[in-house]
């Protein structure tokens, strides 16, 4: 299985309120609202942690969840936020 | 051929002075008019706009507003007037028919250019003082602004019915009177006060008030805040204002009957 590396995209405004970001993108000012686990995933997003590690590393061990669980929904997380310009996922490091 | 005289009035709104100027003596008068409660003329006007009057609209009909910034201007055009103003050198023209409602978009204009770069926005609220405090109270049209506004009693001052202008300085955050009116057709009193509390309107069966969860807060309020421009660093200082707004200022879901009962809330 290849590896994801996820980085979060320029033009992308963001602020956690109450333990919730809120993600504005800049470009068209379409809000966006990350609940825990996302935002977990949204702060780990360097560009050059695999995101097998963030959900190893975060995810998991924060949430008590297992990985096979977990991964399937940050994969899921991070194609919806890709999808909406937020987050950048490459599979090679994303310097 | 001597030049033309030129007549102005000096519009403060927010503590914020823009000198209008025009030729025509009679469109000077109706701004002074417009603006009666907001003239100010000894104030220190950061920006003077030459209205030039024309016979017919500068730009297309039926065009919706485009801001832009190049090199060093800030272009505003809509379908009835265009706008060219340099922040550097606090000089600007505004192309327009003699219609106070293209002047007024432009002053509002503008307001959110120079508040955003302070923390401050104008927000679609009505907004009025009530014991030394401002209540402000936003939605989009048909959500109750007006009404509320309506049923304000006697000893509330009505800062908007319409346009409500937030500025923030050391203190906090400072509701201010507007000229901006809506169904109401009155201006605001040129008050302000520090803002008590945010509610976004519901028209429910009764008068309460309910919390709202922050991130819908903001939803909420960064759908109502005015901004015309989609300048990256202007959008993103925009978002961390309505942030940081939130995380001073109580912001509340009320659901209201139409009458002068919601204001019993309002202390």
């Amino acid at each position: 299985m290849s590896e994801k590396y996820i980085a979060r995209s320029n033009g992308i405004a963001a602020r956690v309120l109450d333990g919730e970001t809120i993600v504005m993108n800049v470009a068209d000012s379409s809000l966006f609202t990350l609940n825990e686990q996302a935002t977990a995933i949204w702060e780990a997003a360097d560009g050059v942690t695999p995101l097998r590690e963030i959900v190893s590393r975060v995810i998991c061990q924060e949430f008590e969840v297992d990985f096979e669980t977990a991964y399937r929904d940050a994969e899921e997380v991070v194609t919806g936020l890709a999808a909406h310009g937020i987050l950048l996922v490459s599979e090679s490091p994303i310097t | 051929m001597s030049p033309e005289a030129c007549h102005d009035v000096n519009v403060e709104i927010g503590g914020k002075a823009i000198r209008l100027v025009t030729t025509d003596p009679d469109f000077q008068a109706s701004l002074a008019a417009r603006y009666r409660a907001f003239l100010n003329p000894s104030a220190a006007a950061g920006l003077e706009l030459s209205i030039q009057l024309g016979d017919h609209p500068p730009s297309l009909p039926d065009g919706d507003v485009r801001v832009s910034f190049q090199d060093g201007q800030w272009t505003v055009t809509r379908g009835d007037f265009r706008s060219v103003w340099c922040p550097e050198s606090g000089k600007g023209v505004v192309e327009q028919t003699a219609n106070l409602y293209s002047i007024d978009t432009v002053l509002r204009i503008i307001h959110t250019l120079l508040l955003v770069r302070e923390g401050g926005f104008l927000l679609h609220a009505s907004s009025a003082i009530r014991n030394h405090r401002a209540f402000v109270f936003s939605g989009l049209s048909g959500a109750g602004k007006t009404t509320i506004s309506r049923s304000a009693p006697a000893d509330a001052q009505l800062l908007t019915d319409e346009i409500s202008y937030i500025r923030r300085d050391s203190r906090g955050y400072t509701a201010c009177g507007t000229p901006f009116f809506g169904e109401l057709g009155v201006a605001g009193e040129n008050v302000g006060a520090p803002v008590a509390a945010l509610y976004f309107l519901a028209k429910g069966n009764e008068n309460r008030i309910d919390p709202i969860p922050p991130a819908e807060a903001a939803r909420l309020l960064l759908r109502n805040i005015l901004f015309f421009s989609d300048d990256r660093e202007l959008v993103d200082l925009l978002f961390q204002a309505g942030c940081d707004f939130l995380q001073a200022v109580a912001a509340r879901r009320l659901s209201f009957l139409p009458d002068e009962r919601v204001w019993e809330l309002m202390q």
